[in-house]
């Protein structure tokens, strides 16, 4: 299995800053609003309104009303004329907005991808000068400390440090290497340091750069599956509205009355669900959006949308459950030593010893037993951890301090004349038991304890687990450990379930046995051997880091590297689909207020009776129509902030999430407009001009 | 197809034989045999019990002012049915106006039932309220005594059925047969 | 009052037995574990020549339908025109005109009883029981099977089949509506309802010296099954005010519950069908809670004084809208019949609906504009009240962030395509005619009353056609060809526009794997499901139907102290 790597930064923990390309640009960026602006009105075009059914009978009304405005003038045609366009510029007002973050970080990217000079190796080892542009796949190319790598691709010899910034935003070079799961490159970054040459697996308008800026752009973007499945449900209510208000014509004519065509499209605008139907592109976009802001690249809607849908998450163990390495967190003596003593020795022991391991336990002993910094005294060796002793420790004078694996070192002390103490197999066994790492700790022939290095969960980690569980998604971790430390780790941290010693062979099957159950599993990865279950699972994200193989095998690219994005990832599909249902539910919900506003005005001639149904008491037919149809427009606006932003969602049962939600835009959506369509009558009233 | 359309044929031909015809013929038999009377119509010498008849004259109790009640339309069984007028109708104004000046005449303060006409124009009761308010008339007219047809009306009070289905009703032919042999 | 509270208890009590026990009979027959009639059953298929181990596709399912509902209305129809030279005709009735004997064909057909004639001058008893009773039995069999069938797609997984058309369809006659049909026939005669073969009969009184010509015929056992199979169409032109048909309040209070026990024990079965008796429940519960809404605001209405009789100078009217009532229903009783055979698809009547008060119209009216679902006909109540669901679901679903999901089977494209298309084509198609109707002067000439109820009349008749309901607002000329032509196409769409697409909403849930229940499930058994999906049954029914409503029932309403 892949270690998943974190190669410069440590992962940060849950809720911490992304870092993003397009970091700094609000909500409303004033540039943005700008084009956006531009781009509501060339979007008028009859050909990008017929993709949105709801958006283009409000544009075929508008029509309708102008020409009635035309031969028919009065203040109210053309005041409703004027607010149907204003509702249909609203609404491509909103796609626009979306669109723009995303056309602003392309353009940003774009600039980046200018065409670089490049050094190919030719077949007899003659380097020519070639620009990326004429790089073809197979091509080998020399990158060397100062060079821009011209495509991306996969480094067959050398090593160097390069800055990602360009990708990821983050400033901290990462190394990459030859072999292994960190050997590829993508173009556009810049080599810091060193040589190596890279073999180019990417052309021109293929590279990741491309398609990540085709992405942020949106510029091939997909109705997503239950995009188009609600886009079907708004068709279906736009058409029903129409014989309702086209019925109303001979109906009125029957009750010896007429009704005015600007009225019945008025209705027809108010009825069908206008503000989702303006809003729903507008959801989508902003959901691959707050993905990118998140620095995760999502190479379909369709992979948003299925994150939200994810019931199980396959969490690596290292890094996303637990920090990266083990940590120190207990001495335990032997053999009638004092615990001090043994925190002195391992102290000593560990002085030299860079790894995090080593490190930690400096520290604990410091922080425990408050060891003044123990300068040694005398001439002192280090000796290095090596595979062959698997033990480390240092030498002052005739003192020799080891620390190291239980049979290696009591071996060792027996062979310098020492006597291991009876309890020693059992306190090791005992801490091996529970998923921590014992390390025997020895003073010359004195055994005197062993320090517990233990697999430190992440602060935090198993309340999120628990909020997951509530809101029905099942964490799945996934380790090379050996089953009994699995288990020790998985019931600390409060996963569901975890599979021990790990093979990909292992995971893919568990992936299969999940999906056969109808479950949708996400996962995180970035080895090459981690490609096919990346490919099979619904949600497969990539590090970045990762190589080639795994970022194109998975449907999203994590540009943080850090495999805790998986909740989030969750978090943006399940607020995606809130969001167009809640607004889909406003919507329909918004109807109810404007049939009391405009049926009693309707019909305000033939049966003055109706007035009974003005129970918003509103001013006059004509401010009563106006009113509705400057809420219905007025609304769209007020909305592009929750549609951009998304309904929020935390992690709870679906009842009570529903429950908020039907409250909060049922019952509202039905309240609102009342409120809304009050205030606006009272507004033009005092217009006097209605 | 084929075979589709020959289940077809013979699924509506067994369907005509068994729910249509046997049915209904096994029906008519079991009925027949167990409930003669019912099965026929409820019919006695002088009518139907359960057919309402248009009584005239201040000297018997009136049903409800159905037109359907001779049920006779050129040698031909007639067709029942209510008058389908509307909550506001003006004809129904006007038809009911007609009807409480009827009674007003006859010295009787109209009920409910006595001045609306009923769901098939053949309804054969009247509610015991009803057959009390046209007691002045009809004592008037045949010289017995309100009490002796207060009694009689009570006599003939049936339902509700099983004592809480649908109001108590008097059924006229019967209160009136009843009524011919006091007089 | 009291009494009628407790006709309502014990209505309840009644349908609470059916509920449980007729459901579980239900569940047995359709899924083949009752087997007391095979001996009558083989031989039917033998003659079929069909194998009813046989399952078919939805489409398969669907083409079969489709031939056979051609098959038998042609059946019906020939009869009709037939009748004149066809025994069992004792009053000589000449052939039934074409454009009528469409008409009455198409409506039985549909399960919708519409009639444009009346019964005891227009058919002949041979016409009464082989085209129209026939059909009584096997429309009302094969709203069930389609019912099962969609039922059956949620309870299956990856399967290709939902069922086999011509199994279901007998199997529906034989073990379910024809036992239960004789036995309340004979309860029915009992209690006064003619049933002979004998013409009719000629009675002289002398005491008042009226003659009368008395129409009979095999009454009792139409009855039957005209209630339980959600028909509704009398023998008589009163219909269920004829006290032939439906001589007592017993016999009407046992019309109510004959009307009510298949939909509501529908539910039932597919809660066993589907695994889980809470998810039957829920749905029991919206349609009790709008079926109970209804029942109270109609019956209130009509215990109020018919305004028209109170403007002719009888304000007192202590026992409520009695113009078109039999007395020994009473208005409460005739208001609890009407809301019950509008909400079922079932459309007989007790009374005259087209003299109830403004707001107990109303009640019926928009009764059926809910799409007929609380409960809904015989199998057509639960089918449309699932697709009803599927909406439901579909924007609950969103609002938990998941893919909605209804029984683990998930609802994407293709099932919200389908069920919008099967929620919305009897709106459309009622709006649509209605418009038609009254745009042209045959279409207006077909209401008798003057003013808002006259638009009233003509919004019913579209309505109840649309709906497969079959009562009507009786002043409505409705035998014109104009309306006989208009009033088949309402009907047909109003059946097989929404059956077809249930079927192939079968097909596509019974392919599909299940996705497993978890905290994050959008609970289809839970009280917010019920709010749901009462939601979307008033919102899309009130929302498509609220400018109409206004101009007939809420006009009359509110035209206080006006008549015209």
């Amino acid at each position: 299995m892949a270690m998943l790597s974190a190669p410069i930064s440590s992962a940060p923990g849950p809720g911490s800053e992304p870092h993003t390309v397009a970091r700094g640009r609000g909500l409303f960026d004033r540039q943005i609003l700008g084009q956006a602006l531009v781009g509501s009105v060339l979007k008028l075009d009859p050909r990008v309104q017929i993709r949105n059914p709801v958006m283009f009978v409000v544009l075929v009304g508008t029509v309708v009303t102008l020409l009635e405005a035309i031969f028919h003038p009065s203040v109210f045609s053309w005041s409703i004329t004027v607010w149907l366009f204003l509702t249909v510029i609203f609404a491509n007002f909103a796609e626009a907005v979306a669109e723009g973050r995303g056309k602003a970080q392309a353009d940003t990217l774009r600039r980046m991808r200018s065409d670089t000079l490049a050094r190919r190796v030719g077949p007899a080892g003659i380097e020519e000068s070639v620009t990326s542009a004429d790089l073809r796949r197979g091509d080998l190319v020399v990158c060397e400390a100062g060079d821009v790598i011209p495509s991306d691709g996969e480094i067959t010899e050398g090593i160097a440090s390069v800055d990602e910034s360009a990708i990821t935003g983050e400033s901290a070079p990462v190394i990459r290497e030859s072999g292994g799961d960190r050997s590829a490159v993508t173009g556009g970054t810049k080599v810091l340091s060193d040589r190596i040459v890279v073999q180019i697996t990417a052309e021109r308008g293929n590279t990741f750069m491309d398609r990540m800026i085709s992405l942020v752009e949106g510029a091939n973007r997909q109705r997503t599956p239950n995009e188009i499945a609600l886009t079907i449900l708004l068709a279906a209510l736009t058409i029903v509205f129409l014989p309702v208000v086209v019925s109303l014509y001979p109906f009125a004519k029957y009750a010896g009355g007429t009704v005015s065509i600007v009225v019945l499209v008025a209705l027809l605008v108010c009825l069908i669900p206008t503000t989702i139907g303006a809003l729903l592109s507008a959801i989508g976009i902003a959901g691959m959006d707050r993905m990118v802001q998140r620095n995760v690249l999502a190479m379909s809607g369709r992979a948003v949308e299925a994150a939200g849908d994810v019931q199980t998450l396959l969490l690596d163990k290292t890094g996303t459950i637990t920090l990266g390495n083990r940590m120190a967190s207990a001495f335990v003596p032997v053999g009638g030593h004092r615990d001090r003593d043994l925190a002195q020795a391992a102290l000593l022991s560990s002085l030299a010893d860079e790894t995090p391991e080593g490190r930690s336990i400096v520290a604990f002993a410091r922080d425990r037993f408050e060891i003044a910094d123990a300068v040694p005294t005398g001439p002192t060796l280090f000796v290095p951890f090596s595979a062959n002793t698997r033990m480390s420790g240092l030498d002052i004078g005739d003192r020799q301090i080891r620390k190291g694996a239980a049979d290696a070192v009591r071996r060792w002390a027996e062979g310098l004349g020492g006597r291991t103490p009876d309890e020693l197999a059992e306190v090791v066994n005992r801490i091996a038991g529970v998923g921590s790492t014992p390390l025997v700790v020895a003073d010359g022939p004195e055994v005197l304890g062993v320090i517990e290095l233990k697999d430190v969960v992440k602060p935090g980690i198993a309340e999120r687990f628990a909020e997951l569980r509530k809101a029905g998604i099942r964490t799945v971790m996934i380790t090379g450990d050996n089953p009994l430390t699995a288990a020790a780790i998985a019931r600390e941290a409060g996963v569901d379930d975890f599979l021990a010693e790990a093979t990909p062979e292992t995971k893919m099957a568990l992936i299969r046995q999940e999906q056969a159950g109808g479950k949708l599993v996400a996962m995180t990865g970035d080895g090459t051997n981690d490609a096919p279950a990346l490919a099979q699972a619904d949600v497969g994200v990539a590090m970045n880091t990762g190589t080639t193989a795994a970022k194109e095998a998975g449907n999203m690219v994590d540009l943080d590297s850090n495999p805790t994005k998986l909740i989030e990832v969750v978090e943006v599909g399940k607020q995606l689909l809130i969001t167009r249902g809640a607004l889909t539910t406003f919507s329909i919900a918004n109807d109810v207020a404007k049939y009391f506003a405009i049926i009693p005005a309707l019909f305000a001639a033939t049966y003055p009776q109706l007035q009974a149904l003005n129970v918003m008491r509103l001013h006059s037919p004509q401010s009563a129509v106006l009113a509705a149809v400057i809420f219905n427009a007025l609304v769209i606006v007020a909305l592009i902030p929750l549609a951009l932003r998304g309904v929020r969602w935390r992690p709870s049962g679906a009842a009570s999430v529903l429950r908020r939600n039907v409250l909060i835009y049922g019952v509202g959506g039905i309240l609102t407009p009342f409120i809304g369509i009050k205030l606006i009558d009272l507004l033009l009233t005092a217009t006097h001009l209605y | 197809m084929l075979a589709q359309l020959r289940g077809a044929v013979v699924l509506t031909l067994i369907a005509m034989v068994v729910f249509g015809l046997g049915y209904s013929l096994v029906g008519t038999g079991v009925s027949q045999v167990l409930f003669p009377s019912q099965a026929n119509g409820s019919i006695g010498p002088d009518g139907s019990t359960l057919i309402g008849q248009r009584w005239t004259g201040p000297g018997w109790f009136h049903g409800r002012p159905d037109s359907d009640n001779p049920l006779v339309a050129n040698g031909q069984p007639g067709s029942s049915g209510p008058s389908n007028l509307g909550p506001r109708s003006k004809v129904l104004v006007a038809q009911t106006r007609g009807l409480i000046r009827y009674w007003q005449q006859h010295g009787v303060k109209p009920t409910a039932d006595l001045v609306t006409t009923s769901g098939s124009g053949l309804d054969p009761d009247i509610t015991p309220a009803d057959a009390l308010a046209q007691i002045p008339m009809v004592a008037r007219a045949t010289g017995l005594s309100a009490a002796r047809l207060r009694r009689l009306i009570q006599s003939q009070t049936q339902g509700p059925e099983l004592g809480f289905l649908g109001p108590a009703y008097v059924d006229v032919l019967q209160l009136n047969l009843a009524l011919s042999r006091l007089r | 009052m009291v009494h009628f509270v407790l006709t309502l208890v014990v209505l309840i009590a009644v349908l609470a037995i059916a509920w449980r026990f007729l459901g579980a009979y239900l569940a047995a027959v359709y899924t083949g574990r009752a087997t007391w009639c095979s001996f009558a059953e083989r031989p039917i298929y033998r003659l079929l020549g069909v194998d009813p181990e046989r399952e078919q596709t939805w489409q398969r399912y669907a083409v079969s339908l489709v031939v056979f509902s051609g098959v038998a209305l042609l059946g019906s129809y020939l009869v009709l025109r037939l009748q004149g030279v066809l025994p069992l005709n004792p009053q000589h009735l000449g052939g039934v005109p074409a454009a009528l004997s469409w008409n009455t064909a198409v409506s039985f057909l549909t399960n919708t009883n519409w009639q444009n004639y009346a019964g005891e001058t227009t058919m002949s008893y041979l016409s009464q029981i082989l085209a129209l009773q026939m059909q009584q039995f096997v429309s009302a069999a094969v709203g069930i099977a389609v019912a099962i069938a969609l039922v059956r797609g949620f309870a299956r997984r990856g399967e290709t089949t939902i069922g086999n058309f011509w199994v279901d369809t007998v199997r529906g006659c034989l073990y379910v509506l024809l036992p239960i049909a004789f036995l309340a026939g004979i309860i029915f005669v009992a209690q006064g309802a003619v049933q002979t073969l004998a013409g009719p009969v000629l009675v002289h009184n002398p005491l008042n010296g009226v003659t009368q010509l008395i129409p009979r015929g095999p009454v009792g056992f139409m009855e039957a099954i005209k209630q339980l199979g959600t028909n509704g169409g009398g023998f008589f032109n009163a219909n269920g005010a004829h006290p032939f048909e439906n001589p007592t309040a017993l016999t009407n209070f046992l019309s109510i519950a004959l009307l009510l026990a298949i939909p509501v024990a529908l539910t039932y079965t597919f809660g066993r069908m589907v695994g889980s008796l809470r998810q039957g429940v829920a749905l029991l519960a919206a349609m009790v809670i709008i079926f109970g809404i209804w029942t109270s605001f109609t019956t209130f209405a009509e215990a109020q004084p018919n305004p028209a009789v109170a403007a002719a100078g009888l304000r007192q009217q202590p026992t409520g809208n009695m113009e078109g009532k039999e007395v020994r229903f009473g208005p409460l009783n005739s208001a609890l019949y009407g809301v019950a055979s509008t909400q079922t698809s079932t459309g007989s009547v007790d009374s005259s609906n087209d003299s109830f008060n403004p707001m107990g119209g109303f009640g019926l009216l928009t009764g059926m504009m809910l799409g007929e679902v609380t409960p809904g006909g015989t199998g057509s109540g639960l089918y449309t009240i699932l697709l009803d669901a599927v909406v439901a679901v579909f924007i609950g679903g969103l609002m938990i962030g998941r893919t909605p999901e209804y029984l683990g089977k998930k609802i994407q494209a293709r099932e919200v395509k389908l069920a919008s298309l099967g929620v919305l084509v009897m709106p459309v198609t009622v709006l649509v005619l209605a418009g038609v109707a009254t745009a042209l002067p045959v279409g207006r000439a077909g209401a008798f009353n003057a003013g808002p109820h006259g638009f009233s009349e003509i919004l019913y008749a579209i309505t109840s056609q649309g709906n497969n309901n079959g009562s009507a607002f009786g002043g409505f000329g409705g035998n014109t060809v104009f309306y006989n032509v208009v009033g088949s196409i309402d009907m047909l769409m109003g059946r097989f526009g929404i059956m077809i697409p249930v079927l192939a909403l079968a097909g596509a849930l019974a392919a599909k794997q299940v996705v497993p229940n978890s905290a994050g499930t959008f609970r289809t058994d839970s009280p917010m499901f019920v709010v749901l999906l009462l939601g979307v049954i008033l919102i899309v029914g009130g929302l498509t139907f609220f400018p109409a409503v206004s101009l007939g029932p809420l006009v009359e309403q509110l035209s206080h102290g006006r008549f015209f």
